[in-house]
């Protein structure tokens, strides 16, 4: 048994740089010897392994060469655009490819109403989902929270086509009253100031409450599935320390979630960043300069590049949207990046 | 302040599975009694139904009644969150809160309390480490998560924190199992000293740390999976070990079990 393991031992490790043809000899050479019987589906099995590592080191190194050659693709599109420029590409607020030969673009209204958008949805929606989250994960029995889980998740499957239509038609009116009071009353804040628009419908506004339903779903999946794995001995520490149910969940379920909550919220950040066509159908087109309020107006990256999109014919107007893609690209890498700081490493165990 | 345990009839269920039928038995103040048995018999069961963690399990319930110098503890009035405040529990595995100082895992029973006043905490934090016998080894490093402590460390953070809180009854459910025999001499030696404040009931497999800590001694048994167990007897550490009543007692400890 020693002798077996011992003698496999370098055998195997060599095995890991040499190629298959390798290995079939050192399957040829153990195969014949029926005392060997046992140590015989070790290099079998030794090949399943290196065929798995191989596999999964492949698609590994596929997705990260796919979103480099995306990266790339984006760039070289790009460049010829931004070079014949005439216009500030990240300082204008302007958008202008009607001609050719005179470009004016700049992304920074669209980033403006992408992050404005886009972090409103996420302060309406991460404390939501927390409180889901906990609700179906500590105050409910299974038996209700299944269900109720269930119909979250049916919220994901709602096309975005859908969303739009109601953000527009039903929620943008029921909104109207909150919007006039908070600009009434707090406008003297910037973000609740009179925006480019000249009505308080089809905002920014209105665009963030509609995203913060659309990346709840999966803020609150991540979200329940984190607390409800919070060790039961962490639990009990607390309920043995006599602590209330509010009380466990602040001392062991939070601590233990908080980072899968911070990775969920961003998984929906990245959503919404990229969320076309129901912004697209909600957010209404704006004339003037952003004032960087939420009652302003305008595209986002996502949004004005669908806008364009069946323009897409000569290549200088076109390169212009793919560099306004090329920053949204980069957004949602910065957003991962960002969330990885704030998550702090990994979840305690 | 130590106080009193008796059980009367005292019938432990899961959902529809009746665990331990008709348990009776005394802890008198100030002393350290201890369950032995063969696994599956219902010690821990029995252990949680005397802080109230047993509720904590869907379906799970109790009868009998449970009394505490003379109150139930099961009393429509009393309150589970209440009843554990004032009975401490250390468990099988460490579980002080990982990403929590020391200081703030020994003082968060009392935090939950309500107790504010930073001096008292900090005091309390002092003398409740010196009585775990870990003040020595963590002094310098109150700040440091609880966490990132070994394991036997981590066993004395939990029983500090239970004692924080000063409580009536100490409970501990296998607290040398995942330990070496010198933590384990260590909370032993714990055990010893802790007698003199508090009442201590404590679950173990190891006879001879029954036979060392204890001063009585109950032994719980299975008569066949499926049933519910049983106390079969309980009686002073000495007679159980040198000359118990039960045949199944006899049987057990001199390892001549199943
Ligand atoms: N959460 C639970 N749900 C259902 N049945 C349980 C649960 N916990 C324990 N039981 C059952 O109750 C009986 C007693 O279990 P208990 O954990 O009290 O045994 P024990 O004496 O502490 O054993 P051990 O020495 O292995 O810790 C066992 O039959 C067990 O399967
Ligand atoms: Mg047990």
């Amino acid at each position: 048994m020693t002798e077996r393991t011992t003698e496999q031992a370098p055998s195997r490790s060599s095995q890991d740089e040499t190629s298959a043809a390798g290995s079939a000899t050192i399957d040829t050479v153990t195969a014949p010897d029926p005392a060997r019987e046992r140590s015989q589906g070790s290099p079998i099995r030794g090949r399943g392994e290196r065929i798995f590592r191989g596999l999964t080191s492949g698609s590994g190194l596929l997705v990260v060469a796919a979103v480099a050659a995306i990266g790339l693709f984006l760039l070289v599109q790009a460049v010829p655009s931004l070079l014949a420029n005439n216009a500030n590409f990240f300082t204008s607020p302007v958008f202008d490819t009607r001609d050719a030969a005179n470009l004016n673009f700049g992304i920074r209204d669209l980033l403006v109403v992408t992050l404005l958008s886009s972090l409103f949805a996420l302060l309406i929606a991460m404390p939501v989902a927390m409180g889901i989250a906990l609700f179906l994960t500590q105050y409910t029995p299974r038996r209700i929270s299944r269900p109720f889980a269930y119909i979250i998740d049916l919220l994901a499957a709602v096309p975005s086509i859908i969303y739009g239509l109601w953000g527009i038609a039903v929620l943008a009116p029921a909104l109207l009253p909150i919007a006039e009071w908070l600009q009434g009353n707090l406008g003297w804040f910037f973000l609740f100031a009179p925006g480019n628009l000249p009505v308080l419908t089809g905002t920014i506004f209105t665009g963030g409450v509609v995203l913060a339903v659309m990346i709840l779903p999966i803020i609150t999946a991540v979200t329940r599935e984190v607390f409800s794995q919070t060790p039961r001995f962490h639990i009990e520490a607390a309920q043995a320390l006599g602590a209330t149910r509010w009380e466990v969940i602040r001392m062991a379920v939070l601590p233990y979630g908080r980072s899968g909550y911070i990775a969920g919220s961003m998984l929906g950040l990245g959503r919404a960043l990229g969320e076309t066509i129901a912004v697209l159908i909600v957010i209404r087109a704006a004339t003037t300069p952003s004032n960087f309020s939420l009652f302003d107006g305008g595209y986002t990256f996502a949004s004005l590049i669908a806008s364009a999109a069946s323009e897409f014919s000569q290549p200088l107007p076109t390169g212009a949207y793919i560099a306004a893609g090329l920053v949204l690209f980069v957004l949602t890498f910065v957003v991962n990046a960002i969330a990885r700081v704030v998550a702090g490493g990994k979840v305690n165990g | 302040m130590a106080k009193r345990l008796d059980l009367k009839d005292v019938d432990i269920y899961y959902g529809d599975f009746h665990a331990v039928a008709g348990v009776n038995l005394s802890v008198a103040p100030r002393s350290v009694t201890s369950f032995i048995g063969p696994s599956g018999c219902g010690k821990s069961t029995v252990l949680r139904t005397l802080n109230r963690m047993h509720e904590e399990i869907p379906g799970a319930r109790v009868d009998g009644e449970v009394l505490l110098d003379g109150e139930d503890i099961y009393d429509r009035g009393a309150d589970a969150v209440a009843v554990r405040r004032t009975i401490g529990m250390v468990f099988q595995r460490p579980n002080p809160f990982p990403t929590m100082s020391i200081r703030d895992n020994v003082v968060a029973g009392l935090k939950l309390a309500g107790v504010r006043d930073k001096k008292k905490l900090d005091e309390v934090c002092e003398a409740s480490l010196r009585g775990a016998n870990l003040w020595k080894e963590v002094s310098g490093r109150l700040d440091k998560p609880g966490g990132g402590l070994s394991g036997g460390q981590q066993q004395r953070l939990c029983i500090a924190r239970a004692i924080a809180v000063a409580p009536d009854v100490l409970l501990m459910d296998e607290p040398c199992s995942a330990l070496d025999p010198i933590s384990t001499l260590a909370i032993e030696d714990l055990i010893a000293d802790l007698k003199k404040d508090y009442t201590i009931v404590i679950v173990t497999h190891n006879m001879q740390q029954a036979a060392r800590v204890s001063d009585q001694t109950a032994f719980f048994n299975l008569e066949a999976t499926g049933k519910p167990g049983k106390l079969v007897e309980i009686d002073d550490t000495e007679k159980i070990f040198s000359n118990p009543k039960e045949q199944a007692t006899e049987d057990y400890i001199s390892g001549r079990f199943g």
